[in-house]
């Protein structure tokens, strides 16, 4: 452990890699809680993985890979709506069908895109290669983001629990829906380095599960997750080091293992207390 | 007349297939109004239309004169119960504070007096003692306490309440309809869809009857009447006319 904190002080690259992964596990841990309430968890997969054709035409032309990941993060997210809205085909369906096929064009286009960054890297993350640029873009991402959330929270809320209800207010569900569609791809394009495409799912939606079994108040569960993000991401990065794991995944399962120990033992919600109750129940019966 | 709502020749359907067709009707305010008719007559669509939640074909909606949009801050709507995630993570009292969204505007949060004031309209639905509780904890009578507190939070004129009373005590009940009479004598306006025949005299002043389109519409007294119910529950009078056998 003294060993790592010396290596952070000692290290610039160390020092980078830290810092973006805790943006990353704040800004997935906030906008994850949302995504989870909403029933959109396999949309966040969707654009995460949707994101590669951007990728790679942006290596193409030679301009970083955000604007590219963020043109075609919208693209799947309208895709998405378009076919729901204008077929008897369901939601997870058509979500499916539109991210593999942008998936399978990015897996082309980066074969051709004759690029130094191999798929691999991006598919996986390395977030040890960060570099300066990559930092301030996720923590330039991180503000945008948290601060829409901050703004629009009143209205986020109202439309996540009750859109009916929203809608009477005359609040545009729609556009909150996009606007939530942005928000996602953003976090993606900047969790990218830190946990790659495969693995963003899990930053967006395990810390905010985990969180969602602990409370009942949506701002605390937005803090837990956020909290709990920023520390999956510090622990993981930790083990990573010692171990030499890839980061990603390190950082994955430190947040699985967070969730397993508040599915067993959350005071409301965890199986054991709740099995132990039915227990003591059945036993006062007889 | 001045402050009436007014349906004028409203149309709606969902991918073509015709749910309401030529309905009109002028109801005046200040007035306990029940919505009726079989299953699948369009109530809750009537409802929703009127209030602008789905699109309408054709036909117009003014209140006193204007439009939803323009006195949308005056109207509470209490959607059916079985539309909301039960699981939200979200206490009875920040369920009420929801009421008090629309008169904040963007950006505003809700101070400690709007969650005094949320507190007091639990209170007047009997509910203060579960404030801290999350929602899905409540019985279904409670949840509906609770909802018609959040549409007393947002200090409406009119107050559309879709099935109110499905699947919630004989106690609840009785606590709703009688604040809905207490809003009706301090001149305001409730619209509620409702199924149950045998006590519509007893809650309403007056009373639309729907079956795809405005079967009756008026004082209940004058529409509550064997012709016009048989004309709306074609399949059901059976069970109308044993009705008016039991309580003659």
């Amino acid at each position: 452990m003294s060993a790592f904190i010396h290596d952070i002080q000692t290290y610039e690259f160390l020092q980078k890699a830290l810092f973006t992964s805790i943006i990353v596990g704040i800004i997935c841990g906030v906008l994850g809680s949302f995504i989870i309430l909403r029933g959109m968890s396999l949309m966040g997969d969707a654009i995460s993985h949707a994101v590669l054709p951007g990728v790679a035409l942006s290596y193409m032309v030679g301009i970083n890979y955000f604007y590219g990941a963020v043109t075609f993060g919208l693209l799947t997210a309208f895709g998405i709506g378009f076919i729901t809205q204008n077929s008897r085909v369901k939601n997870d369906t058509s979500i499916g069908i539109v991210f593999s096929a942008f998936f399978a064009v990015g897996i082309i286009l980066i074969g051709k895109a004759n690029t130094s960054t191999d798929l691999t890297s991006i598919l996986f993350g390395n977030v040890l290669s960060v570099r300066d640029s990559d930092m301030w873009m996720t923590l330039g991402v991180g503000a945008v983001v948290l601060l829409v959330i901050i703004l629009f929270y009143k209205e986020l809320l109202v439309s996540t629990f009750d859109p009916t209800l929203a809608a009477s207010f005359g609040l545009p569900n729609k556009i909150i829906h996009y606007l939530l569609m942005i928000l996602l791809t953003l976090v993606t394009v900047a969790s990218l380095q830190t946990v790659g495409i495969i693995l963003v799912v899990a930053m967006l939606i395990t810390p905010a599960a985990t969180a969602y079994l602990l409370t009942n108040r949506l701002s605390i569960m937005i803090t837990i997750s956020a909290i709990l993000g920023a520390l999956s991401a510090t622990i993981g990065l930790y083990i990573s080091f010692v171990y030499n794991w890839p980061s990603g995944a390190a950082i994955v399962l430190v947040t699985t293992a967070f969730f397993i120990v508040a599915f067993l033992f959350s005071p409301r919600n965890g199986i054991v207390w709740r099995s132990l109750k039915t227990r003591k129940h059945k036993t006062a019966l007889q | 007349m001045a402050h009436a709502i007014e349906v004028k020749d409203l149309h709606v359907s969902y991918y073509g297939k015709q749910v309401l067709k030529n309905v009109s009707f002028t109801m005046e305010t200040g007035r306990l109004i029940g919505i009726v008719g079989p299953n699948g007559a369009g109530k809750s669509t009537l409802m929703k239309a009127v209030l602008g939640l789905i699109p309408r074909d054709k036909g117009t909606v003014s209140i006193g004169g204007k439009s939803i949009a323009e006195i949308r801050k005056h109207i509470a709507y209490v959607p059916q119960r079985a539309t909301i995630d039960w699981d939200f993570p979200i206490t009875v009292l920040d369920t009420v504070l929801l009421g008090t969204y629309p008169s904040l505007g963007l950006f505003k949060r809700p101070k400690k007096k709007h969650r005094e004031w949320a507190y007091q309209c639990l209170e007047k639905v009997g509910m203060e003692t579960f404030a801290k509780r999350q929602i899905g904890e409540l019985s279904g009578g409670q949840q509906q306490r609770v909802f018609l507190a959040r549409a007393l939070a947002q200090q409406a004129d009119i107050f559309f309440l879709d099935e109110p009373f499905v699947g919630i005590d004989v106690t609840s009940e009785a606590l709703i309809i009688s604040i809905l009479k207490e809003l009706r004598d301090n001149g305001k306006t409730a619209l509620v869809v409702h199924h149950d025949l045998t006590k519509v005299k007893d809650y309403f002043n007056d009373l639309i009857i729907v079956n795809g389109e405005i079967v009756g519409a008026g004082d209940v007294n004058q529409v509550m009447v064997p012709d016009m119910m048989k004309k709306a529950f074609k399949t059901q009078f059976a069970l109308w006319d044993s009705m008016e056998v039991a309580s003659s």
